[in-house]
């Protein structure tokens, strides 16, 4: 299994604001199952999704069995042997296994013959190992299946170098099971596999050879003999950066967020967070490390309850708030800067001072009775867009006129301005230029001086080393452990970030 | 491949001129149907002005039907805000009609002083309780309100069909399908000798505390976030499903007021064919004015206007059904122009990304 049937060299994308990929190099050898490791942002879907089609490289070379070639679109890649699984399935629900299967193929006649297409694809499934009810229709069916349907459609059209993303991210580990078995056949069978992950368990199982990608850059391609658990940890991570002297720690008081034994469920009715435990003083940044997808987002609307859980106690300043209305959790001091600016935090349309004035209106001096004095309305809104340099053409204009980084500023400018007493900061930085990411770090700094807590929720794990007076690092939902500024180990929390590792260190 | 791109901004120009231009189109595609079905498009659309607004009865005619548009219309405007589409107005008004009625004939002896508050009071009320039925499955279980408010129309206009051959019949009305007439004191009263009466009073007044309460009260800035993304108010800690009841109940109640207008003042009586879809045409008038309280006044009078100028030009043959087809040309061309006022057509270019 020692010639390359695929090899990408210097591939270069951009993105408006990054490099996904910064001339990387990536290389597959016929029969092997090949482990893209890396956090969330390091590139490795877009590298992918570039092999599969799906992208267009900026620059950069793709040689297939030793051919260059100009891959175009998805239909070239499959042409050429390659098929990629994404995370999020394309199939359509009312539609059978066999109908999905065979939707696309260019060969299809004008008159369906429905019941040979399902012998066909009976027999094809059985051959592969991947049994399934042709018949059978997709929202019948369990995740683990419609992946299954998923791996068939792409062998059906003759694929033998097939790419699946974070394939086990929503799997149960009976599910995952069969799927290891199924990658083993099919590799056996002289198949090529590409395993995106960030999970180090899965790939040190499954794994003949890894890459690792981190921000963008190549760091190491390995055989899984000839590494282990803790080097990939640290490749992933990346080193040690000291805190920022920049952010020097401040006085933590008493406690004022408590989680405790949290329960709640996801968007697609997963278990996202599964016995949470948490408490954030006042004054300090508490980092929430993790790669994306392990609980974080549904971690913040729990506390700002838009999110109900079913299990555990949240309380703040010790008023319990478990499964109250959104309002008390405003009332008890709670921000919160949600991660999609626009949608959930900001109204795009609405002017800006309609926006800013979004959690003061009902109070004096702005609400009196059942009005709002726009004229104090406007004076604050100024006041505000001035202190917090927002840059619009007038007060009038509509939020979504604005630049990311002075709508962030706007969101920030009105979640901080009335004296929270906890913060929640999901992704504050993201997408925002170097200038607009310093503002906010600055603003959520500032707000730890003057005693507030803040929960620092972030993808970038430069910035929650930076900012954070401690790191917790989440993984399914459960915090895995905490260190203190003066502690943070760079293999530890990479090893937690995959999975692994201390699991109750809770301080 | 042709594309739709977002537009960052809509001109102020547009935004004006665009429904005129609307109107215009929807004019012109019907000269073209006039034209084919033998009519000189000039002279039919020239008796069906002078019809409307040639005369002070043409213009009193004209505001009389204008009256229930109003308040339909001003009743939809609040749902439509929030992005509830209230298609029930129709059965709103029927409701409406009824509640007043049923003041009207249990308390036949009341004085007007009493009466007609009453009589008000129980029209809104009913519409209000209509739109309830279908307030509560949306705000709840998220049923959607388009199919409910449309299908409880057919619902409320048997119901007064039944009461009108059942036990509201008038027993001296020859069998005819009418309740007994109103007392004096049930009649709304009218301008001089016109037919306008004190219903377009009701649609002023409620225009003016519209724009008061949308651009004073917390409630309409409420209103305003909801219907600029619930998710938004849901953060800002907005009881979402309250504001969804109550608006839609808003809207019933001045459909209501409506039907309570229309049987005190024009009818006298709960009849058949209260309503020749006031209910309807108020939703195009709303979107032609933008949902602007002032603007559902002036755009109620032309479709008051286009009412009467029909039944002006069904005197030289054309089918009353050239009306109808009119007002949803208008509808049609409005909803053109407020897409493209939204999005631009671009032909060519690449398929869209997003970061992976």
């Amino acid at each position: 299994m020692d010639s390359p049937i695929v090899e990408m060299r210097d591939i270069l994308k951009r993105f408006p604001g990054v490099v996904a990929n910064d001339r990387v190099h990536f290389e597959l050898c016929a029969g092997e199952v090949h482990a893209l490791l890396g956090e969330n942002g390091a590139g490795k879907s877009t590298l992918m999704n570039i092999l599969s089609g799906f992208y267009r490289a900026d620059a950069g070379e793709i040689s297939v069995r030793g051919k260059p070639v100009n891959i175009r679109s998805p239909g070239n890649a499959i042409a050429l042997g390659i098929g990629m699984i994404h995370q999020q399935f394309r199939l359509i629900p009312t539609f059978t296994v066999t109908e999905n299967i065979v939707l696309g193929l260019s060969k299809l006649a004008f008159s369906l013959d429905i019941r040979a297409m399902e012998a066909d694809v009976g027999r094809f499934s059985r051959s592969s190992g991947l049994t399934i009810d042709p018949r059978a229709l997709i929202w019948q069916l369990s995740v683990g299946e419609l992946q299954r349907v998923e791996i068939l459609k792409v062998l059906y059209r003759g694929v033998d170098i097939l790419i699946m993303d974070e394939p086990t991210a929503v799997l149960t580990p009976q599910e995952v099971k069969e799927l290891f078995h199924v990658t083993r056949a099919m590799a056996e069978s002289g198949k090529t596999v590409v395993f995106i992950t960030h999970r180090l368990e899965e790939v040190m199982e499954i794994a003949d050879r890894i890459t690792v990608l981190r921000g963008g850059r190549n760091v190491a391609t390995l055989r899984r003999s000839e590494t282990s658990i803790r080097e990939l940890a640290v490749m992933m991570v990346g080193k040690a950066l000291p805190p920022d002297t920049a952010f020097p720690p401040a006085e933590a008081g008493d406690i004022v967020l408590e989680l405790e034994n949290i329960e709640a469920g996801g968007d697609r009715g997963q278990k996202a967070l599964d016995g949470l435990s948490l408490s954030v003083r006042a004054g300090e940044i508490v980092g929430i490390a993790g790669v994306a997808g392990n609980g974080q987002r549904e971690l913040a609307e729990v506390i700002a309850r838009l999110r109900s859980v079913s299990r555990g106690t949240i309380r703040v300043c010790g008023k319990d708030i478990t499964n109250r209305e959104p309002l008390c959790a405003i009332e008890a001091g709670v921000s919160y800067i949600p991660e999609d600016r626009f949608g959930t935090g900001l109204a795009g349309e609405l002017s800006v001072e309609e926006n800013l004035i979004l959690k003061e209106y009902r109070h004096a001096p702005l609400g009196r009775g059942f009005l709002i004095d726009w004229k104090k309305a406007a004076a604050r809104a100024l006041e505000l867009v001035e202190q917090f340099h927002v840059k619009t053409p007038s007060l009038g204009a509509p939020a979504n006129s604005l630049s990311g980084g002075n709508a962030q500023r706007l969101l920030l400018a009105r979640e901080t301005a009335a004296r929270p007493k906890l913060i929640i900061a999901a992704q504050p930085s993201r997408g925002l230029d170097v200038r607009a990411t310093e503002a906010v770090r600055t603003i959520l700094d500032s707000q730890r001086r003057v005693g507030a807590a803040v929960l620092l929720i972030s993808g970038d794990l430069d910035e929650i080393m930076k900012l954070s007076d401690r790191v917790a690092v989440i993984f399914e939902g459960r915090i895995m452990g905490i260190r203190g500024r003066d502690r943070l180990d760079m293999e530890a929390i990479g090893l937690m970030m995959g999975g692994l590792g201390e699991s109750h260190d809770q301080a | 491949m042709i594309r739709l791109e977002k537009r960052t901004s809509t001109s102020m120009a547009y935004q004006v001129f665009s429904p005129v231009f609307s109107i215009l189109c929807a004019f012109a595609f019907g000269a073209v149907f006039l034209r084919v079905s033998g009519f000189d498009p000039v002279d039919v659309y020239v008796r069906m002005l002078t019809g409307a607004f040639g005369d002070l009865y043409g213009w009193a005619e004209t505001l009389v039907k204008a009256i229930p548009i109003m308040l339909c219309a001003l009743g939809v405007s609040v749902a439509f805000r929030m992005l509830l589409w209230n298609i029930g107005a129709e059965g709103q008004l029927y409701m409406g009609a009824f509640g007043a009625s049923w003041v009207a004939l249990s308390l036949p002896e009341a004085p007007a002083v009493i009466l007609l508050p009453l009589m008000v009071a129980a029209g809104m009320a009913a519409g209000a309780l209509w739109a309830l039925v279908a307030a509560i499955p949306r705000a709840f279980l998220r049923v959607n309100e388009i199919i409910t408010t449309l299908m409880l129309n057919y619902v409320a206009i048997y119901w007064v069909e039944y009461l009108i051959y059942g036990p509201f019949r008038d027993p001296s009305a020859y069998n005819f399908p009418l309740s007994v007439p109103f007392a004096g004191a049930a009649r709304l009263p009218v301008i001089g000798d016109t037919r306008i009466h004190a219903g377009i009073f009701f649609a002023i007044l409620a225009a003016a505390l519209l724009v008061f309460v949308l651009g004073k009260t917390r409630w309409g800035y409420e209103m305003k976030v909801l219907g600029d993304s619930p998710e938004v108010g849901r953060y800002a800690g907005i009881n979402v499903r309250l504001h969804i009841v109550v608006a839609l109940c808003m809207s019933g109640a001045l459909a209501g007021l409506a039907g309570m207008s229309e049987v005190s003042a024009i009818a006298g009586r709960l009849q058949h064919g209260l309503s020749p879809g006031y209910g309807y045409t108020a939703i195009i008038v709303a979107c032609l004015a933008r949902l602007n309280p002032w603007g559902i006044i002036i755009v109620s009078i032309l479709f008051g206007g286009l009412l009467v100028g029909g039944y002006s030009a069904q005197f030289i043959g054309v089918p009353a059904a050239a009306v109808n087809m009119l007002q949803g040309a208008m509808l049609f061309f409005v909803l053109v122009a407020e897409f493209l006022g939204r999005y631009r057509l671009s032909l060519g270019g690449s398929a869209v990304e997003e970061v992976g």
